[in-house]
């Protein structure tokens, strides 16, 4: 594969990609697992938004806590297209192979021009970032936000708070990851290259990485433009998935959660972004079986507890009646961040972790 | 004309004049030492020098280019690299990274190059390795191009930064102490190293060093600073010599304790 001109190799492997994926797109449609197959295409999305948001805030070191906003500048701005523009277009020809075709083209042209209008929020986002750091960046980010969910309220056109309804059905597993692979891929050839290696020197060390002729402000407002482009890509394609876009749906909480992402797989670790982002996407929903399984725990304890015991029964019944998903998984989350405060793998990737451990045994 | 001149150079912080009236012409292929008492303002010149603070009055040049608009990025695009006095590694980056780093200015390529993995970037990247594995072969830390650069001892964490300052083939290198910490064996081989380098990358260098030994066995001028003022310049000998600087290191004559 070596000798091939490199436009040739990629698309190879694009199209081995793409077949991969057409395939297990049948194969879920062919299961009829809706449940399973809609979580599954949640995580596909939330990859997308970890690994994204990994590169602004593993990778450059600048913390943003502005995720959300970038999501539904694409979110808002591809299903305005769509709705407003393709839709139409592509109904007009009726059914059939062509306005197949035309329907997943105008997607993609979609899903583009959101990113690059979020890309064009990251800018005006990262212009800031040049004089701001840490914790006060954070802060300017969180405003930023906010500001697009306000403003996302007060325009009619796209649903203001009522929501935006009618948003064809056009994205699906296929499509989801398909722009979920092309981010991982974009992240890791960037790390690898003299871009990333500007990134990581940014996050290291500005003073040094200056006096090593790295451009800072370019850099940072670089990485700001790259991440939110692809979560407003991430975002187009949540909006042609659910087909129903809410400004709660973008609060600030919903940029906390690809934060915590981020965080808990390691700060610039895309491998980590990525499973961080399947456990914490699924945990939500796996925790459902807890309801389940505490009554008959409670029940359990109230029978074999001695009396003076029988508190602690209680106050495990009282736990099963509420919802408690929610409350094991913030207890989970603690628990991770304080036996591995750096994140499930830290710096590194899932290859490297096991690589170091095998020198690190060699030295000692 | 001078690789690297300063005329007149001022700064006050607030109320404090930091360094005053600072001259100074760096011809090719010399290597000047920058001396002086704790405070005297040494390292702010350098930070002048390299863009990281502006100059309150006068001006600099590089290679006859004044850098009162320049950025610390582009000086270095001039030619001007620089070490640091309190070691500034990118610390979670292997050694080998932080020698191509300190060449970003001569691997750069688009993102979209890096992306799609062009030819651009794959000749880039290869000149980027192997310049990178050549300077650390020169310091002997070819070896440990995998490790991070936290995990080196300090005299190598040293010895790196000189290597990622070169990576960025300055024409003119300034050196921020780089003996502190350094026993007698590795300051010795310091000072061959430096004279090397000089030699073999034609390079001119200007360091501040309080490890008089090292300042005065290879510098071939001196300047002495004190309290932001130049007290005394020449060769080694002649700095040695002259009273006004022995008072400045020692303190009052004799007759003051006496009195």
């Amino acid at each position: 594969m070596r000798r091939l001109p490199w436009y040739l190799r990629d698309v190879i492997y694009l199209v081995l990609y793409a077949a991969l994926l057409i395939g297990v797109t049948y194969g879920l449609e062919a299961i009829r697992m809706a449940y399973a197959s809609r979580i599954i295409v949640l995580m596909g999305i939330n990859i997308t938004l970890a690994v994204s948001l990994n590169i602004i805030s593993g990778h450059a070191g600048q913390f943003s806590l502005g995720h959300a906003g970038f999501m539904a500048v694409g979110a808002y701005f591809s299903a305005f297209l769509t709705f407003y523009y393709f839709a139409p277009y592509v109904e007009k020809l009726g059914a059939g192979t062509r306005s197949w075709a035309m329907q997943n083209v105008l997607l993609v042209v979609a899903v583009l021009a959101g990113g690059a209008l979020a890309a064009f929020a990251g800018y005006i986002v990262g212009l800031p970032s040049l004089r701001l750091r840490g914790d006060y960046l954070a802060i300017v980010t969180l405003g930023f936000g906010e500001i697009i969910r306000v403003l996302i309220l007060n325009i009619d056109k796209i649903g203001a708070a009522r929501g935006f309804s009618g948003i064809p059905n056009w994205s699906n597993f296929f499509w989801v990851y398909f722009f979920c692979g092309i981010t991982i891929l974009i992240s890791w050839r960037l790390v690898q290259s003299s871009v990333g290696r500007a990134f990581l020197a940014v996050r290291e060390d500005q003073i040094a990485a200056e006096a090593m002729g790295v451009n800072t402000t370019s850099y940072k407002v670089k990485a700001f433009m790259v991440g939110s482009f692809l979560a407003g890509v991430a975002g187009g394609l949540y909006a042609h998935y659910m087909m129903y876009l809410n400004p709660t749906m973008f609060m600030f909480v919903k940029s906390f959660d690809v934060v915590v992402m981020v965080v808990l797989g390691g700060l610039g670790s895309i491998s980590g972004s990525v499973i961080a982002a399947i456990i914490l996407t699924y945990l939500p929903e796996g925790l459902r079986a807890s309801k389940h399984v505490i009554p008959p725990v409670a029940q359990w304890l109230s029978v074999h507890l001695p009396d003076n015991l029988q508190w602690a029964a209680r106050g495990v019944n009282l736990f099963a009646e509420r919802d408690p998903r929610m409350v094991i998984y913030s207890i989970l989350l603690i628990v991770l961040m304080l036996t591995r405060p750096q994140g499930l793998l830290g710096r590194r990737e899932l290859w490297q972790v096991w690589k170091r451990k095998r020198n690190d045994d060699k030295t000692v | 004309m001078p690789l690297l001149e300063a005329k007149h150079v001022t700064i006050r912080f607030g109320g404090l004049t930091a360094v005053s009236d600072f001259n100074l012409a760096l011809e090719q292929h010399e290597l000047v030492g920058l001396i002086g008492p704790n405070g005297a303002g040494k390292t702010t010149i350098f930070n002048m020098l390299t863009g990281v603070y502006k100059p309150s009055e006068g001006e600099i040049f590089v290679n006859g280019h004044p850098t009162a608009n320049c950025k610390p990025y582009d000086i270095t695009a001039l030619g001007v690299a620089r070490t640091f006095q309190n070691i500034r590694l990118f610390k979670e980056l292997t050694v080998l990274d932080n020698v191509k780093i300190g060449g970003h200015i001569h691997y750069k390529y688009s993102g979209t190059s890096a992306v799609l993995h062009t030819n651009r970037f794959h000749q880039a990247e290869a000149v980027a390795e192997r310049e990178a594995l050549a300077l650390l072969r020169i310091f002997d830390l070819e070896r440990r191009a995998g490790d991070y650069a936290k995990n080196l001892p300090y005299g190598d964490q040293r010895r790196l930064e000189i290597a990622r300052a070169l990576a960025a083939r300055p024409k003119v290198l300034l050196l921020d102490e780089p003996a502190a910490g350094l026993n007698d064996r590795e300051t010795l081989d310091l000072m061959q190293t430096i004279h090397d380098i000089r030699d073999k990358f034609d390079i001119t260098i200007l360091l501040i060093e309080h490890n008089m030994e090292l300042v005065m066995g290879i510098c071939e001028r001196i300047v002495v600073l004190n309290f932001g003022k130049t007290i005394a310049q020449g060769t080694p000998l002649e700095v040695r010599s002259n009273p006004v600087v022995i008072e400045a290191y020692l303190g009052e004559p004799a007759e003051s304790i006496e009195a």
